[in-house]
């Protein structure tokens, strides 16, 4: 493939990548309500708008919330299973990563109406909580790839050196593994993270009144008066996720610049 | 990361190393340990969901009450088989994400490639990064952009016609459809490619070289088998992701995916029984595209 | 290090903690419902009781407000000026009783009986309720038996929406008639020339002919009924006389007409937004509304009108009800009795485009109120004209039992959910 036709192809894609998303930022500027084309007039009043509008501000609270009960369920969770598949050989280990990536596989509306049917058949309410079991439930399977990529990187003999010593398994675990597989954690944290935040389809199945920042959307954008806040809470974002993006890029790179790395 | 002040030999062990020094010696127990927890959770919450889902499947809607009767019996099933619309919208469901799938292979694969081979180190960074950020903005609110984009009067009709050309506005239609999934999930095509290209080592391109393979041949016969995986791999989000969803079909188009119909049962007519056997289907569809994946090994590749 | 990472773990570990413990309006349910109104309404419902009366142990006063109401709500039912400035009849209610208002909107009656019984219907504490959703909310015991004596303005309701059978069952009143109104035929002036008079021009061959592609429709199985309807006046060999009671060749029929007419929607609407957004950028042209929708354009300047068709048209009769399990009972009890006074009824129904339950509202609504006020109003929408109201085909939930002379031989709702998604595919 020749250079210039390749750099062309690729300009074109991240072309297509952005087209809504400059869309979006234009018409957050948009004077008026209704989404005509092109745009007669340019205001910034709908970001004084939604800086005023409380239920914005509940909506990603409660996202927040919900992310990081989520990732720390995740986290641990997912550590724990790649460890035990990475160290230990038993029955039924294929199986583990197979089980683990199925509510990411499996279509969003049959986790949400499984998890919905369970809650309803326990009676306990829809609250919170049940939103972070569901997020947490397909988030473990993308701390689970990172960790145990990390680990399959790594070598156990700086364990092994560590014991001999003397240091016993937690110590060991505490100042020579964790640090190794700590950018995995928090790249993987970030991943889960991310997926929590954006989730709609299985919130909806798992939540009651409450309102994520996804469900806020969704109940907005329905409102034709609303859509320019929701482009307005859209830009807000893109330019809040540029850090946490930017974060796990540098972490990748450096988890992946490890002793034992191909 | 220095490490653990070592214990003094001959110095009374605590509790803890003590518990620790046991735990080492049986393997056994560590594994329990480590795995209960995870195992716990996905049998419990995940997996015993799935099977109730699953038991649900088979009770049915009394028609007269609108409500469940929580007896055995096949008439989900015996509708689904029986009536020919859901064979239509599960065929039209399944096609549309291969489709997709195939044109997120396309569209993916150059940029991919950019990133992996071409670019520097330093704009490689920049080009993830903007590969990954539009995930982090809403779904929704990009879907409903594209809305707006292919409307009748929206960015693409007018721009085409300022250049004289004759209008152009898929607006609500499949073609919008298609256009919209593979414009989501392409971030879930481009990273696994990306990661897999990244992978071949430099000397193979030598090698192939040397050999006397001109590009199209290096290509053919070296990169795509080692890219593989990671094709399979993209594959497993886009099909999966298109398979299931309800969202889109419902914005910018005017026909039924499996998703809606499960959805409209679940929700609308609280037909939960039927919504459950039909969720078998793409879960089935699922069930058997993951296992021809992990035999390509894709899920070495995720 | 070790106390950076420790304050991080514990601040972490803080939040999760508020959000288990944190969350919405749902969690623990409140202790001042009214005992009486839940065991009286599943009694008189499921069983039956011979004496055609309203019961005897329903509450007698309205206790102190909650703080809290969870309503399901048809768009436009429930403003707080967020649209329209003038029209805000929730921030008033809020004030007045401290009764926060969470609203929940549904764009079809199936929708809202599906809500309505989540978590065993605690989680929502009223609805406005059309008739195709009311009967079934009824028969279910879903919805508590309601105190006329509670509701100040009652006996300003008109007289054929105080008890009317779509909310009052063997003399026991189940909500509040909030209005009621008609599926318009709307279009495009500027496209569709000349303006229709007839469901013709969605139905027929030759008269869609030039819209085929850019028509809607509404995206529920209750649409049947308008296709019956065209039937029962292009048809009549057919004999079909009511809409929802429609027997096996009759319903046949409706679903052959409602099939042919698929290539030629662009868009089936059941998000209202979706009709308003869809007619603005011309992707359809003609095809049934609410009112709701017709007024919206207009005020943002979108060529459209709307009629009556010769054929007549399907239409609703909506109810405030409140959940058998309410929560905050009190609370629905003070919304349903504000919603039915002349201030509010007349902001609803020129807002929405309906008929007031309570035609004392006509003393604003005939001088108009808002931006959206139209010159003697209550002429217009037959505020009080019976025979108009009697005309329209209104929403009802199709059963098995035909109500006349048929006997068990129509088809019950089931069916006509199945053969929608048919119809649609």
């Amino acid at each position: 493939m020749s250079r210039i036709g390749l750099r062309i192809a690729a300009g074109a894609v991240l072309a297509f990548l952005y087209i809504p998303i400059i869309v979006i930022a234009l018409y957050a500027f948009n004077a008026e309500r209704t989404q005509a084309w092109p745009i007669r007039q340019f205001s910034t009043q709908w970001f004084a708008a939604a800086l005023d509008n409380p239920s914005v501000r509940d909506a990603l609270g409660l996202s927040i919330q919900v992310g990081l009960s989520a990732t720390l369920i995740a986290l641990v969770l997912g550590s724990l299973a790649a460890f035990a598949v990475h160290r230990f050989r038993f029955f039924g280990r294929d199986t583990i990563s197979f089980a683990l990536v199925l509510p990411i596989a499996l279509p969003g509306i049959v986790t949400g109406m499984a998890l919905n049917a369970t809650i309803n058949t326990a009676g306990i309410g829809f609250t919170p909580f049940t939103i972070v079991v569901g997020h947490a439930t397909f988030c473990v399977v993308v701390v689970y790839n990172n960790v145990i990529a990390r680990l399959r990187r790594s070598s156990r003999s700086i364990e092994e050196a560590s014991m001999d010593l003397g240091a016993d398994t937690w110590q060991t675990f505490r100042h020579v593994t964790f640090p190794v597989i700590r950018s995995a954690l928090l790249a993987g944290g970030l991943l889960a993270f991310a997926l929590s935040f954006d989730e709609i389809i299985v919130t909806t199945f798992t939540a009651g009144t409450q309102e994520t920042i996804p469900i806020w959307i969704l109940n907005h954008l329905r409102q034709a008066n609303q859509r320019p806040i929701v482009n307005v809470v859209a830009v807000f974002l893109i330019l809040l996720s540029a850090i946490p993006v930017y974060l796990s890029q540098r972490l990748t790179r450096d988890g992946g610049a490890g002793p034992t790395s191909r | 990361m220095t490490p653990a002040t070592p214990a003094r030999p001959g110095a009374p062990a605590g509790l803890r190393r003590r518990l620790l020094a046991v735990l080492y010696r049986h393997p056994r127990a560590q594994l329990l340990l480590l795995l209960t927890p995870p195992i716990g959770w996905f049998g419990v919450v995940y997996l015993g969901s799935l099977a109730i889902l699953l038991v649900a499947a088979f009770w049915y809607l009394d028609p007269a009450t609108s409500a469940v009767v929580r007896e055995f019996s096949l008439k989900n099933f015996e509708r689904l088989i029986g009536e020919p619309v859901y064979r239509t919208v599960a065929l039209r469901t399944v096609t549309i994400a291969v489709l997709v799938t195939l044109a997120d292979i396309v569209i993916a694969f150059p940029i991919a490639y950019y990133m992996a081979r071409v670019a520097a180190p330093r704009l490689r960074s920049i080009l993830f990064m903007l590969v990954l950020l539009p995930l982090w903005s809403s779904y929704l609110v990009r879907v409903y952009a594209w809305r707006v984009i292919l409307a009748p009067g929206g960015l693409i009709d007018w721009t085409v016609q300022q250049l004289g050309l004759p209008g152009f506005s898929p607006g609500i239609s499949d073609f919008s459809m298609w256009l919209v999934f593979s414009y989501i999930w392409l971030p879930y095509m481009i990273l696994p490619i990306y990661t897999g290209l990244e992978r071949i080592p430099n000397s193979y391109f030598e090698a192939s070289a040397d050999l006397g393979a001109r590009g199209a041949t290096t290509f053919r016969r070296v990169v795509l088998p080692i890219v593989l995986p990671a094709l399979v791999a993209g594959s497993i989000f886009t099909f999966s992701l298109t398979l299931g969803d309800y969202i889109t079909p419902t914005l910018v188009s005017n026909s039924q995916f499996i998703g809606n119909v499960i959805y409209e049962s679940q929700g609308v007519s609280n037909n939960v029984p039927f919504a459950a056997a039909f969720a078998t289907v793409p879960v089935l569809i699922m069930a058997v595209y993951l296992l021809i994946a992990r035999r390509l090994g894709a899920f070495e590749a995720l | 290090m070790t106390n950076r990472r420790t304050a991080a773990l514990a601040a972490v570990l803080a939040l999760l903690a508020a959000a288990c413990t944190g969350g919405g309006a749902t969690t623990a349910p409140s202790a001042s419902a009214p005992a009486s109104a839940a065991p009286s309404a599943s009694e008189s419902a499921a069983a039956e009781s011979p004496s055609a009366a309203p019961s005897s142990n329903l509450p007698t006063s309205i206790g102190p407000g909650e703080g809290q109401l969870n309503l399901i709500i048809w768009p436009g039912y429930a403003e707080d000026g967020s649209n329209v400035k003038e029209y805000d009849w929730v921030h008033p209610f809020q004030d007045k009783t401290g009764c926060q208002v969470n609203l929940k909107p549904a764009n079809t009656s199936d929708e809202m009986v599906t809500l309505m019984r989540q978590g065993g219907g605690t989680v929502y504490d009223g609805v406005s309720a059309s008739g195709d959703a009311t009967n079934r909310l009824i028969a279910n015991g879903d919805v508590a038996e309601i105190n006329p004596a509670l509701i100040p303005d009652w006996n300003d309701i008109a007289p054929f929406l105080q008890s009317p059978a779509h909310n009052t069952v063997n003399g026991k009143h189940y909500g509040v008639s909030h209005g009621w109104g008609g599926n318009l035929l709307m279009y495009r002036t500027d496209i569709v020339k000349p303006a229709p008079t007839s469901w013709d021009v969605v139905f027929d061959p030759t008269a869609s002919k030039p819209y085929q592609g850019r028509i809607t429709a509404y995206d529920s199985p209750i649409y049947i009924a308008d296709a019956a309807l065209y039937l029962k006046a292009h048809n009549p060999e057919l004999g079909i006389t009511d809409p929802y009671e429609l027997t096996q060749p009759q319903f046949d029929a409706a679903v052959t007409l409602l099939k042919q007419q698929r290539p030629w929607v662009g868009k089936y609407w059941s998000l209202y937004t979706d009709e308003i957004d869809n007619f603005t950028n011309g992707t359809t042209v003609v095809g049934t509304t609410w009112p709701y929708q017709v007024n919206t354009l207009k005020a943002s300047g979108v060529a459209v009108d709307a009629v009556v068709p010769s054929e007549g048209m399907t239409g609703w009769a909506d109810t405030w009800m409140m959940s058998a399990k309410a929560q905050h009972p009190n609370c629905m009890y003070l919304w349903m009795g504000w919603m039915v006074t002349k201030e509010v009824q007349a902001q609803v129904a020129e807002y929405f485009g309906e008929a007031p339950a309570n035609p004392k509202a006509c003393e604003i609504l005939d001088k108009g109120y808002g931006s959206y006020g139209v010159k003697d109003f209550c002429t217009l929408y037959r505020v009080t004209d019976e025979s108009f109201y009697n005309a329209i085909s209104f929403w009802k939930t199709p059963l098995q039992d035909c109500g006349d002379g048929r006997g068990q031989t129509c088809v019950d709702y089931s069916v006509w959910t199945q053969k929608w998604t048919e119809i649609k595919s």
